[in-house]
């Protein structure tokens, strides 16, 4: 493994001409310049940006271009969303999906992983392809077939709860025909359907992750324990557990931030920006941004908060990848 | 699972009906989605779905390939505009990252380590959240409607982690080459383009296909700043064209495997690498 603390090696250290060596040293640095002036322009200045932004009152695309005056209001869009009692329900949905979907997507990629490495070559390959190709598939179309597969004329679901016996369905769920139904029509079945789409889609990389972890594991450790009586349930959180800890914290850590900001899966799955009872903080910030009358202040100011709240979580994330590179 | 030993093939036979149930649930949208685009629209909208097209048919795509989806403009042409933007993205990514990565891999200076931890940083950006300042920085630039508004905004995205790949690849090619190269009298220049190029490509053309599915897979931006439809990329094509006309579905799925078939055939050749990257935070020589 290249290594924080290794790989700057040599350059220096080895014997080089004392005139080449002057010359490298001015080198990395230009070589680092257009990298650094992409990475300035295109990410840290819109950062800065955007918090610039959530402190001004934009409600015209004038005032973006700049032909216009960009009023200061100071903590004004903040105490508007702040008031607002639909902001209340928004981070509630934003916090429970992010919450639902990384337990279950770590508890599925978990078992998956220990699965994978239990089954026969073969079928380990064919499972592992298979996963492959949800992990595979763009949000975009994955969230349209799921969509099309809840469809309430032809979907597959539709079709199902169809087929069920009318009696058994009449006496569970008080309907027999599901043709017609909308299965996204409450925000709990949209939500529940979103979080089947995203685990889905999110599980794939948390099995082979945890499986490449599993590999590098000896296996004699799992012997001696299983000899000494120790059951699977046991086993795993007495061993596997703890040696593929850093593991699970930066698998945590990176589905959290990716649950915090789902975007793509649920505009596809909700249509559009219409759908507010559904909102979670990345569509409602694009949503009172885009959506007209146009408020670019506000929505700053929402995406402001979406990444404070991604921050903390990014710096757990930054201190367990140096953790990690400095104990390789 | 049960313990080693108790009811050999009980267990396998149990280990093994899990296996294909997961099996199952991963692969099935994606093969849905297939047999759908294959299917006349009778057998699409029939009450009883068949898991398998009976007279597989091409009509679905004939009609999304030939049919106008607005007077002058097919699917071609989105997918032509799709293509022209991930790939300028990916020439551009791959250049500034392989320059970037040769830096922090071969040489060693004062901000090096601020570099890398930099770099993991803004991978960690929500760029959800840039869309407003990029939206101004787009206007102001006078690009907004345009192509290159995006290739500059996906070019942003991709390079932290091109660069954060590449350099695992840069460092794993033996230093004694270059080494060697020098001495017999080649310029800093020639050791580059001759020995250190030669030996990263296979790494860099992993590298370029993570920013070839960034670009290509991209919603919200290119949602944004486009605004004439001959203009649109696929993702933005797709959802505006098939996502709200919810009767459509051979086309919307025909269109949909188009969209998806090069992501899935390219991810397959790269998905170790994704791994390795993202979880060690560096790739292995």
């Amino acid at each position: 493994m290249t290594t924080l603390t290794e790989a700057p090696e040599t350059a220096a250290a080895r014997e080089t001409p004392a005139r080449r060596r002057r010359r490298v040293d001015r080198l990395p640095y230009l070589l680092l310049l257009p990298c650094l002036v992409i990475i300035g322009v295109l990410l840290l200045w819109p950062l800065g940006q955007v918090v610039v932004m959530s402190f001004h009152q934009l409600n015209n695309v004038r005032q973006l271009r700049g032909d216009r005056e960009w009023p200061w209001v100071g903590l004004g869009n903040y105490a508007e969303i702040l008031s607002d009692p639909f902001f209340l329900t928004v981070l509630r949905n934003t916090v429970l999906f992010a919450v639902a979907n990384v337990a279950l997507t770590m508890v599925l990629g978990t078992l998956v992983g220990l699965l994978l490495n239990r089954l026969g070559r073969r079928m380990a390959a064919f499972v592992a392809s298979c996963v492959m190709l949800a992990w595979a598939t763009p949000a975009l179309t994955g969230t349209i077939v799921w969509k099309w597969i809840f469809d309430d004329t032809s979907g597959l679901v539709t079709w199902l709860f169809n087929a069920l016996p009318d009696g058994l369905s009449q006496s569970l769920f008080g309907r027999s025909d599901w043709t017609g139904y909308g299965w996204f029509n409450s925000p709990l079945m949209f939500f529940s359907i979103l979080t089947l789409v995203v685990v889905w889609h999110s599980f794939p990389f948390i099995a082979v992750s945890v499986l490449a972890g599993l590999k590098s594991v000896p296996s004699e450790l799992h012997e001696a324990a299983r000899v000494d009586g120790a059951g699977p349930w046991k086993v795993f959180w007495k061993i596997t557990f703890p040696l593929l800890r850093p593991v699970f914290g930066i698998l945590i850590v990176l589905s959290t931030i990716w649950d915090f900001k789902v975007f793509t899966q649920q505009f596809v799955l909700a249509g559009g920006t219409q759908d507010r009872p559904t909102f979670m903080l990345s569509i409602y910030s694009y949503a009172e941004a885009f959506s007209p009358p146009p408020k670019y202040g506000l929505g700053a100011a929402i995406a402001v908060i979406l990444t404070l709240i991604l921050l903390v979580v990014t710096g757990l994330y930054v201190r367990m990848v140096l953790k990690q590179e400095e104990d390789a | 699972m049960t313990r080693r030993g108790g009811g050999g093939g009980a267990k396998r036979l149990a280990l093994n009906g899990a296996g294909l149930l997961v099996a199952l649930f991963a692969a099935f949208p994606v093969y849905w989605m297939i047999a759908t685009s294959l299917k006349p629209s009778s057998e699409i909208f029939s009450s009883t779905p068949r898991p398998v097209p009976s007279e597989p048919t091409f009509e679905h795509y004939r009609q999304i390939l030939t049919g106008n989806l607005i007077p002058g403009v097919t699917f071609a042409d989105f997918f032509l505009n799709s293509a022209l933007v991930a790939v300028s993205t990916v020439v551009l990514s791959g250049l500034v990252a392989l320059l970037a990565a040769t830096a922090v891999a071969r040489f060693r200076f004062k901000l090096r380590t601020t570099f890398l931890i930099m770099l993991l940083v803004v991978q960690m950006i929500p760029l959800e959240a840039l869309v407003i300042p990029l939206f101004l920085m787009i206007q102001r630039l006078g690009l907004y409607n345009t192509l290159p508004s995006l290739i500059l905004t996906y070019l942003g995205f991709s390079l932290p982690f091109a660069v954060w790949m590449l350099r695992g690849f840069v460092a794993a090619v033996p230093k004694e080459l270059e080494e060697a190269a020098a001495i017999d009298g080649a310029s800093r220049a020639q050791t580059f383009r001759k020995v250190l190029f030669p030996l990263v490509a296979p790494g860099l053309v992993a590298t370029s296909i993570f920013s070839f599915i960034t670009a290509w897979n991209e919603l919200i931006f290119a949602l944004t700043f486009i605004n004439d439809q001959e203009s649109y990329t696929l993702p933005v094509a797709m959802t505006f064209f098939f996502g709200r006309d919810d009767t459509a579905w051979g086309p919307v799925m025909a269109a949909s495997t188009l969209f998806t078939l090069p992501v899935i055939v390219f991810f397959l050749l790269v998905q170790r690498r994704m791994v390795s990257g993202l979880v060690a935070g560096a790739v292995k020589g």
